[in-house]
């Protein structure tokens, strides 16, 4: 196995791309290491992002938030201006494993590790996140919800690799919020979950993202759950609405951790817990 | 031996290995540097007896390539005492009987200690969310718990 370290994102991408056997990039190593282990998984190149500074880097700007590729949950903790801006993305992507885990695992990891549990995604994909994706030859920038195609699977084609996740500015009346289900207090994998992001106007909804993980192969974006609290204070009928919205966008397993009729309905719980929440960090109130 | 180079500081002394690509960090520290009180336990990132810190940063040794490592300051479990003492944290771990079989009590105490070193009072809640990597068969966690209290008491009193 070839292990490289460039310092250069364009050099990543080529080596990535050269390469004939299994490539793989190397971030926080939290599920590569651990496919390593189980034997699912057996690199001729990995290709570690983490010294390439604009991998890095965290950048808060007024058309913008920038998270780098290699930046780890616990850096993104403690950054204080982004939990202010962003606490959703933030509360998500710091659920993942325990603090040995948060010292390595990212976002962007989190997200090309495909797994239709992943915390960061919904929350990434609420907040209308993007993907800034580089080629050996091109760049791209990509919703968060056209990444993940399938579980383990991405539409990242052979060489390319994600150097940033971009998070659109907003206005000073937003809010975001994350919630999964799990049925211990820490540890563990979603059951559910669910993000919200809102924007107000006057107090009511003017903009929002509402976005559901655990209850279909990918996270799913649920329109029809942020026009039933669009125009509205998110009054009881709102949320409700919000909440059926959320259960009927709902394309889950059964599986040891939930049945689909448990994760349907609990699915419209967080999304109405989670749109109060977000409701309550815009400054809104009933 | 074949292997890449790796240059390190361990517990403040440099220190070189040279191992193979595809090894982790866990069995480098263990088989190279001879540092055995990093333990194996699940190998998959599950269980922390494998807890590390990585340029100051706790990590899990067995989600780390040795290659990963050049460049970096690694603290074990082996570098918590000085020459003539224990640490704190390790007396209290004896005074409480916080452990029984022992293979968990390295991660516990090096994690407890990132904890100490960014929270010098923590609420019972904050130690056992910070442990919540640390998994021990033995204890039940409430003596390792109480033992982290009281070095933590008794690290504060030493301060003042």
């Amino acid at each position: 196995m070839r292990y490289e370290a460039p310092t250069t994102t364009k050099e990543a991408a080529t080596l990535l791309a050269k390469e004939n056997g299994e490539a793989c990039v190397l971030a926080g190593g939290t599920d590569l290491l651990v496919r390593m282990k189980m034997g699912l998984s057996e690199p001729d190149l990995i290709v570690d992002i983490k010294h390439i500074p604009a991998m890095q880097e965290i950048k808060i700007s007024a058309s913008g938030t920038k998270i780098g590729a290699a930046v780890s949950g616990t850096r993104l903790g403690d950054n204080k201006a982004l939990k202010k801006a962003w606490p959703g993305v933030v509360e998500a992507t710091n659920l993942i494993g325990s603090d040995q885990v948060q010292g390595r695992c990212t976002m962007v990891g989190n997200l090309c590790n495909a797994s239709p549990a992943a915390d960061s995604v919904p929350a990434m994909i609420a907040a209308g996140a993007k993907a800034v994706v580089v080629g050996p030859k091109k760049r791209r920038t990509v919703t968060v919800e056209n990444i993940v195609t399938g579980p383990g699977q991405t539409s990242l084609e052979k060489g390319e690799v994600i150097e940033s996740i971009t998070l659109p500015k907003r206005s000073g009346k937003s809010g975001d919020a994350y919630l999964r289900f799990i049925p211990r207090t820490e540890m563990d994998i979603a059951v559910v979950s669910a993000g919200v992001n809102l924007t107000l106007e006057k107090g009511v909804v003017k903009t929002a993202r509402v976005c559901l993980g655990a209850v279909a192969p990918t996270a799913v974006l649920v329109p029809d759950a942020a026009k039933a609290i669009i125009g509205t204070k998110l009054d009881k009928a709102a949320l409700e609405s919000l909440a059926a919205a959320c259960s009927a966008a709902c394309n889950p397993i059964d599986d040891k951790r939930g049945t689909v009729e448990y994760r349907t309905k609990v699915a419209g719980v967080l999304g109405r817990r989670a749109a109060e929440i977000a409701f309550k960090r815009a400054g809104g109130s009933k | 031996m074949t292997g890449v180079l790796v240059d390190t500081t361990v517990n403040g002394d440099a220190v070189q290995f040279a191992c193979p690509t595809d090894e982790t960090l866990l069995d480098s520290l263990r088989d190279r540097v001879g540092l055995t009180g990093v333990k194996e336990g699940c190998g998959t990132g599950d269980c922390g007896a494998c807890s590390i810190t990585l340029d100051g940063q706790l990590v899990c040794s067995c989600l780390v390539l040795g290659v990963e490592a050049n460049g970096s300051e690694i603290g074990t479990v082996e570098g918590l005492a000085d020459s003539e003492s224990l640490h704190p944290l390790q007396e209290q771990f004896i005074n409480h009987a916080a452990l029984q079989c022992g293979i968990c009590t390295p991660g516990f105490l090096v994690a407890a200690k990132a904890l100490l070193d960014k929270n010098k009072d923590p609420s019972e809640e904050q130690i056992r969310y910070a442990l919540a990597g640390n998994l021990c068969r033995c204890t039940g966690y409430d003596k390792i718990v109480r033992a982290v209290q009281a070095a933590a008491k008794d690290l504060r009193k030493k301060k003042k």
